[in-house]
């Protein structure tokens, strides 16, 4: 049983950056719970040697060649941002 | 009555001039105004913007220019970027987000002469097999309206069976187009893996998500999708395989088609009314000339399991760029960068979101990603060399699209897993990437059920002619709810 408990949660919720009230965070956790022992199913399989999937057809990436293809759009782009200033998007101070 | 024509009807009324665009479109934005009440199925309307297409679309059916879907009114799920115009995702999220830009399928409808009536309620980021997670209400089944939709696509679904567009589209990353299809009676087509492009279509998991027609009939689905499928430079998973007309097998007889029954979806879970419509559209087959085989996909029961870690995983990587900054939510007065994200991010998403965020974390977390997503992964692909030594010997897999009917609006709400389960025969299909169908085949306590079709790669084709020919010898898919005939 693959158990987590509310500083998991808490834990996991910070890696997300990822807002989570605190009365919620015990059904967050049996939630979780739920679902990673409802995967452990798979721990029960043989895939010794099976080739992982990544893409249903197996396609590669592909590349092309490194020219522009896109104009600037920045304006548009920008019209519906939260905080802006001078093209730039605005955040809280990060560094003092 | 014009609202009860499929698209294929309703262009050879456009050509003759019975109606003109407006009309059809004016016709429909007032049953819209009229009913929708009822269904909670669309987020946005767009009633100035459909008129003035559906002028335009008559002036170039005028000057002889006729597009595919020339004047025909359809609702497009609101998961796709439509510029100029909000797009939700169903979440509180993208409240604020009008979209910059048009997604390559909304260009392709657009190019088509197509008029989009608004944008569908969905599922909060395509997440749920209900509707229930959407921040702008459940979606109600116009059969029942006590009833789910099913999702995620369920307004695209409910606005179709109530007649209130002529088809919509939907996307599906488990059975997110099958299983609403299913449960509101209409036609749903998932594309092969890569066929419809995801440019401009919010990501859930993009190895796993793809667009699809959702109609009355599967003509209009081969209609739909040849404007839908191409190559698109613009998605890098997109493929580059020749487009062919999908209408022109659609009259091949289906005698001597070899149809794989898997038992794995005839077993413990199945509804024994879902059960008995599925038994009696094979019946409907075999009288046509078809050869029914039992086949056995013995990993399918890994699907759920293995979707679980995968979905959840790309959710959460994809979901990164909902942070507050460029676009969407930003929560008021941030104190520094990190309460910025963790607050925006934490008053924009709703439950569901956030579990499978935290399911994705974890497993993509240092020291358990091996364990987790490479394990799926390759689970992943025994599940799709079930599927590819099934169409060794079968042309088409048949089977329930979901193992019940429409369940009750709040009904499975405090049950994730339970509610995860409703995708059991779907789900499948995405991890192999196959092209999957869910078609009208009788109904269980007045409620629709849905038949599943599956294909192999790029078979969409075939399993648009198998589903017009079930179309042709029954006439479930055109029954209408009676609130909306």
């Amino acid at each position: 049983m693959s158990k987590l408990d509310k500083s998991d949660v808490e834990k996991i919720a910070f890696l997300a950056r990822l807002g989570i009230d605190e009365q919620d965070i015990p059904e967050y956790a049996t939630n979780l719970s739920n679902i990673l022992d409802m995967v452990e199913q798979l721990d029960s399989v043989d895939t010794d040697g099976v080739k992982p999937m990544a893409h249903p057809l197996d396609a590669v990436q592909r590349l092309r060649a490194d020219v522009v293809t896109e104009v600037n759009d920045r304006e548009n782009l920008q019209a519906y941002a939260p905080e802006i200033s001078d093209g730039l998007y605005l955040v809280p101070k990060v560094i003092e | 009555m014009m609202h009860n024509k499929t698209i294929t009807e309703l262009s050879a009324g456009l050509e003759a001039g019975e109606f003109s665009s407006v009309e059809l479109t004016q016709t429909y934005l007032d049953r819209i105004k009229l009913l929708d009440k009822q269904l909670n199925s669309f987020i946005t309307m767009t009633p100035e913007l459909a008129l003035e297409q559906a002028k335009n679309a008559d002036a170039q059916r005028a000057a002889g220019n006729v597009g595919l879907l020339n004047g025909i009114p359809l609702a497009q799920k609101d998961i796709f970027c439509t510029k100029g115009v909000k797009t939700s995702c169903g979440s509180k999220m993208l409240e604020p987000f009008i979209s910059p830009y048009d997604a390559t399928t909304i260009s392709q409808f657009n190019e088509s002469g197509a008029v989009m009536l608004g944008k569908t309620n969905m599922d909060e980021f395509a997440m749920g097999s209900s509707n229930e997670t959407s921040w702008y209400g459940t979606v109600k089944n116009p059969w029942n309206t006590d009833a789910v939709p099913g999702g995620s696509s369920g307004g695209s679904a409910a606005v179709v069976a109530a007649r209130l567009a002529a088809a919509s589209t939907g996307t599906d990353t488990g059975g997110s187009i099958r299983q609403p299809a299913s449960f509101c009676g209409i036609t749903g087509l998932k594309p092969t893996y890569g066929r419809v492009s995801r440019y401009g279509m919010i990501a859930f998991a993009s190895s796993l998500d793809q667009a699809g027609p959702m109609t009355r009939t599967a003509e209009d689905a081969a209609l739909m999708l040849n404007v839908m499928a191409g190559h698109d430079l613009r998605d890098s998973t997109s493929v580059d395989v020749a487009v062919p007309d999908y209408r022109a097998d659609l009259n091949e007889s289906v005698e001597g088609l070899k149809i794989g029954l898997p038992k794995e979806f005839f077993s413990e879970g199945l509804n024994d009314g879902v059960a008995k419509v599925i038994e009696s559209a094979v019946k409907e087959y075999e009288k046509m000339g078809a050869i029914i085989k039992e086949i056995s996909l013995p990993t399918s029961k890994l699907a759920v399991p293995t979707y679980y870690i995968i979905a959840p995983s790309e959710c959460s990587s994809n979901l990164s760029r909902m942070d507050g900054v460029r676009f969407g939510h930003r929560c008021e007065d941030p104190k520094d960068l990190s309460d910025l994200y963790i607050r925006s991010r934490g008053e924009g998403f709703g439950p569901e979101v956030k579990r499978r965020i935290l399911v994705g974390t974890y497993a993509l977390s240092e020291g358990f990603y091996d364990a987790y997503y490479v394990k799926a992964q390759k689970t992943r692909r025994l599940i799709s060399n079930d599927f590819n030594q099934a169409f060794d010997e079968v042309d088409v897999i048949m089977g329930p699209a979901a193992p019940s009917t429409a369940f009750n609006i709040g009904e499975l709400t405090d049950d994730p897993i339970t509610m995860y389960l409703s995708d059991i025969y779907t789900i499948a299909v995405n991890l192999a990437g196959l092209p999957g169908m869910s078609i009208p085949a009788g109904f269980s306590n007045d409620m629709p059920v849905g038949l599943q079709l599956i294909g192999k790669h790029f078979a969409e084709a075939k399993l648009l002619n198998v589903a017009h020919q079930f179309q042709k010898e029954t006439d479930w898919h055109l029954k209408a709810p009676t609130a909306f005939k």
